[in-house]
């Protein structure tokens, strides 16, 4: 092929052209840099996006109950009665209210404007007296809000056994005392195990969206048909595509963590090289996403569409970032294994908050790339130089 | 390189740039093109021609294989498509019909991908650069976003991205759509220079001016292959059946009506003040010859143009009664002025798009609105339609000012949009109800009206159809019926038959010439140069002025006083926006 003058001789079909070609590719990454670059909405994707996000799930999803309120209502005007109630207006996670007559809360209830009310009834201090065969006293709560009425039932009864054993404890101290500790997170911040995940969540965002947005932009806006039309090639139009995208994943990722870590308070208890790594592999399975509804649908609307449904919503609500995977249901349990999310998710939120644990990232690392060479296999299939 | 393809390539690629041999392509149970057969030469200018869905995009996108044909062969210089397609796209280089190039990116940066990806060093090829810019024209333009230069320039932008890396044939898909006259004499130019240099170039279009300027065509009628040769062989089969009315001035749209009517006549179009008319094959003009008695006009025998060639090939153009005219009730005003503006003025920014703009458009008047690409045409016409606050001066709508009372405006006015603005998710029979709701037609009349609608326009067959799949002249129908559903007295086109085959647009025409003779008073921007011929008027704009303001035949008239012998609407229009003294580009 070498022997050939290409000025005076027409290039024959030689089998070089189907080679990858590293200028074609390096001419089209830079087109698609400078089209991201000054693409307003790409930037606001990419970096904007993480800092609401992260902030949202930082502050306005807390999964925590802090200050619930609720209405004590007191009955009984006994002194141990009163004890019981002090005790309640003692705790940060409730904000108690008093009243006297559970007329007065039951409609504050019904208005929303309380989750649950205890009464201490009248008979408190006979009740107490008979040690136990009689429940102390009685808890209402707002059942529309099923998770907060939980909440607040068990932790009014955790209040009233902690005033009782107060009690005990006078008379005759209790040899083994229980007290629970929770491990990698020991305050029990849900910040703490959000903020990792929803690093998986712009990354899904930026690799499966966004990917398949601008290839279908491309088609939409007949660019395509003209780039078909020069020596370049399928993969070297496509690769040209991915890796800028697979940088501006990589870079929001980075700034995703450093806001975790220096402005949310979030640890990193594992190495940086392993977040890179972890994120590096989940790129594989996100792009290789976007690059087969792009090649489906060949428009942004219908690409968002799908991205939506297919990338967005499963890595938020399947992937374990939201929602305990082992509380779900068997069926759903088995969909959760093919979304790679779900890999990304648990080996964030390792390395985030437990360390470099390589016996959960091997596993996650091996499923995300499997994922991923699935679908690259199968937009490879579906994508051909022509528009036919 | 393979020693097969290379004898491939010097046997066929002797004579013949493109060997076509029985090429069949169907999309589902459409036709696209039939046992299509023919060669493109070197060193010549082809011209690709036929109406809408003739299949002239199918061919192209065969051509540089991005569609494989179903049967048959194609090689291009000396490869086949199919079976060589990466050598097909080192040789040729193409042009789509849509801008292809990237928007957001700068000439510079456009013209860098395109050489890169042709395997060429912009650094070590700033000689080849410099010469593409020089050659068309786009050196002052280098950082300037490729999304906002004009229609013109975006075309010549993709013609200089297309030659990248001299491909031996060059394929362009309708470059003239949406180009306005002087721009479109300096993409002749070029191509003239290339096939000068022994390029095959491929030039597809549906306006019949461009075929005629090409040395050989190929004309396409649904997939077939009507006519293989020099546009002026197909002329000369017409021989002398083309005559002229002289001077028939308000009476040549009645006159174009009756002589359409006549058994012996197969084509007829309005040119200035007079009307030109095409005989059927073996007839003889005595019954012309009664009507310029009847009417006391003059007719001349003229020499034929290829369009009548073309449209008497494809069996003659459509009748000339409009049965929607015939419907209209005959629009009565107080005023005899339908639409004005006085001193109108619309700025973006720093940058003047109208400037200080006045004219009256009378009552039952066809008012054309020409200029190139940027003038400040569509930016006027918005304003006149109430789409866009004037800056300062005034405009009025059948006595409603603009300004103030706009909805009362709009409601007296149809406005029918360039690209049709149809709703693609609706039927048609819902595309007709939504423009009878929103025009606020309840009851009866609505019932009635959209009834009419689908008699006059014979959509009956289409009515759970959806616009997309309905015929280029269906639809442009369809878009009519809803422009028209409220009766409107003055009617705005935009660009009303951009990219619409001849055919088509006489029916267009029809419908609005029997509108104009029942007093409507029409508002028309175009590019198409007979088009122009149809408007009793015409104002040319040229960066943001109005810079002439007269009938067609007055404006040809300037421009033969100025040396010109014999000009065209579209040398009267270059001449005058030459003269204006500016670079028409500079504006966009």
């Amino acid at each position: 092929m070498n022997a050939t003058d290409p000025g005076t001789t027409p290039p024959g079909p030689a089998a070089g052209l189907r080679r990858f070609d590293l200028r074609h590719l390096l001419a089209l990454v830079r087109k698609e840099s400078l089209q991201a670059w000054r693409d307003p909405s790409t930037l606001l994707i990419a970096f904007v996006l993480p800092v609401v996000l992260l902030l949202l799930f930082a502050h306005a999803v807390s999964l925590d109950a802090k200050d619930v309120r609720i209405g004590v209502v007191l009955e009984s005007p006994g002194e141990p009665a009163q004890e019981l109630a002090a005790a309640f207006s003692g705790t940060r996670f409730l904000d108690a209210s008093f009243a006297h007559d559970r007329r007065e809360v039951a409609d504050r209830l019904v208005s929303g404007e309380l989750r649950g009310y205890v009464v201490i009834p009248q008979d408190f201090e006979r009740r107490l007296a008979q040690q136990g065969s009689e429940p102390l006293v009685q808890i209402v709560t707002d059942g529309s809000y099923p998770n907060t009425a939980n909440y607040v039932e068990n932790y009014a009864r955790g209040v009233v056994q902690a005033w009782r054993a107060g009690l005990d404890a006078a008379a005759a101290p209790q040899p083994v005392v229980l007290e629970p500790r929770y491990w990698f997170n020991a305050e029990l911040e849900s910040r703490r195990a959000l903020i990792p995940g929803a690093i998986a969540i712009v990354m899904t965002i930026i690799g499966t969206m966004l990917t398949a947005l601008v290839v279908a932009r491309e088609w939409e806006r007949g660019t395509m048909e003209a780039i078909l039309s020069t020596p370049a090639s399928v993969a070297e139009i496509l690769a040209g595509k991915l890796l800028p995208y697979f940088v501006l994943g990589m870079l929001a990722t980075l700034g995703a963590a450093a806001l975790a870590i220096f402005v949310f308070d979030v640890p990193l208890r594992g190495s940086l090289a392993a977040l890179l790594l972890l994120s590096g592999v989940f790129m594989v399975p996100a792009l290789g996403q976007g690059l087969l509804i792009s090649s489906l649908a060949r428009n942004q609307f219908l690409a968002a569409q799908i991205a939506l449904f297919t990338g967005f919503m499963p890595a938020f609500m399947l992937s374990g970032f939201l929602y305990e995977i082992d509380a779900m249901p068997a069926p759903i349990r088995a969909i959760t294994r093919v979304i790679p999310a779900r890999y990304f998710v648990d080996s964030l939120k390792t390395v985030f908050l437990a360390g470099d644990v390589w016996a959960v990232f091997l596993p996650d690392l091996a499923a995300m790339a499997l994922i991923g060479a699935l679908f690259f296999m199968l937009a490879r299939r579906a994508t051909r130089k022509n528009l036919e | 390189m393979q020693p097969a393809s290379a004898v491939a390539a010097t046997g066929a690629g002797e004579g013949a740039a493109v060997v076509i041999e029985g090429l069949d392509k169907h999309f589902g149970s459409l036709r696209a093109l039939r046992s299509l057969s023919a060669r493109v030469h070197y060193g010549r200018l082809t011209g690709l021609v036929g109406p809408d869905g003739a299949g002239k995009t199918t061919l192209m996108r065969i051509l540089t294989g991005l569609l494989v044909p179903d049967a048959g062969r194609v090689a291009l210089a000396g490869y086949d498509v199919v079976r060589d397609n990466d050598a097909i796209h080192v040789v040729s280089g193409y042009m789509p019909q849509r801008f292809g190039l990237y928007e957001d990116l700068s000439v510079m940066e456009n013209m860098r991908l395109y050489a890169q990806l042709r395997g060429l060093d912009a650094e070590r090829n700033a000689g080849l650069f410099a010469e593409l810019l020089d050659f068309t024209r786009l050196a002052p333009f280098t950082t300037r976003l490729a999304g906002r230069l004009s229609g013109g320039m975006k075309q010549k932008l993709g013609l200089a991205c297309a030659l990248m890396a001299r491909p031996r044939v060059l394929l362009l898909d309708e470059p003239g759509v949406g180009v306005d006259p002087v721009s479109r004499q300096d993409l002749w130019r070029m191509v003239q220079a290339l096939t000068d240099e022994g390029m095959a170039v491929v030039w597809s279009t549906a306006y019949l001016d461009e075929a005629e300027r090409c040395q050989s065509v190929l004309l396409l009628n649904q997939g077939q292959l009507l006519f293989d040769g020099p546009p002026g062989e197909l002329t000369a089969q017409l021989g002398e059946r083309s005559f002229r009315l002289e001077n028939a001035g308000a009476r040549r749209r009645a006159l174009l009506t009756r002589a359409l009517e006549l058994p012996s006549v197969s084509d007829g179009v309005i040119q200035g003040a007079g009307v030109r008319l095409v005989l059927r094959k073996g007839a003889d003009s005595a019954q012309l010859r009664e009507l310029a008695g009847q009417a006391q006009v003059r007719l001349a025998a003229v020499p034929a143009r290829f369009e009548d060639a073309f449209i008497d090939l494809l069996g003659g153009g459509p009748g000339g009664s409009s049965a929607l005219a015939e419907r209209f009730a005959p629009v009565e005003l107080d005023s005899d002025i339908a639409v004005s503006c006085h001193q109108l003025t619309r700025r973006f920014g720093d940058f003047t798009a109208t400037d200080n703009v006045s004219f009256e458009v009378h009552r039952g008047e066809i008012f054309g609105l020409l200029g190139p690409n940027g003038a400040g045409k569509s930016t006027t016409f918005k304003m006149l339609c109430g789409l866009l606050r004037p800056t300062s001066g005034e405009a009025q709508v059948v006595g409603h000012d603009l300004r103030r009372a706009s909805g009362a405006a709009k409601a007296r006015l149809g406005y029918m949009a360039q690209k049709f603005s149809l709703y693609g998710l609706l039927s048609v029979r819902q595309n007709l109800e939504f423009s009878a709701g929103v025009y606020g037609l309840e009851g009866d009349t609505r019932r009635q009206r959209i009834a009419e609608m689908i008699d006059t326009f014979d959509l009956g067959g289409w009515l759970s159809a959806t616009p997309d799949s309905l015929p280029l002249g269906h639809k442009q129908r369809l878009a009519l019926a809803c422009a028209l559903m409220h009766r409107p007295p003055v009617l705005f086109l935009d660009e009303p038959t951009s990219g619409v085959d001849p055919i088509t647009r006489r029916e267009f025409w029809t419908h609005i010439n029997g509108l104009a003779r029942k007093g409507v008073t029409i508002m028309v921007t175009t590019h198409f140069m007979d088009e122009a011929e149809y408007c009793d008027r015409v104002a040319m704009l040229s960066r943001a002025r109005l810079i002439a303001l007269d009938t067609p035949d007055a404006l040809k008239r300037i421009t033969a006083e100025a040396g010109h012998a014999e000009p065209t609407m579209e040398d009267a229009f270059i001449h005058l926006v030459e003269s204006s003294g500016r670079e028409p580009e500079v504006a966009a």
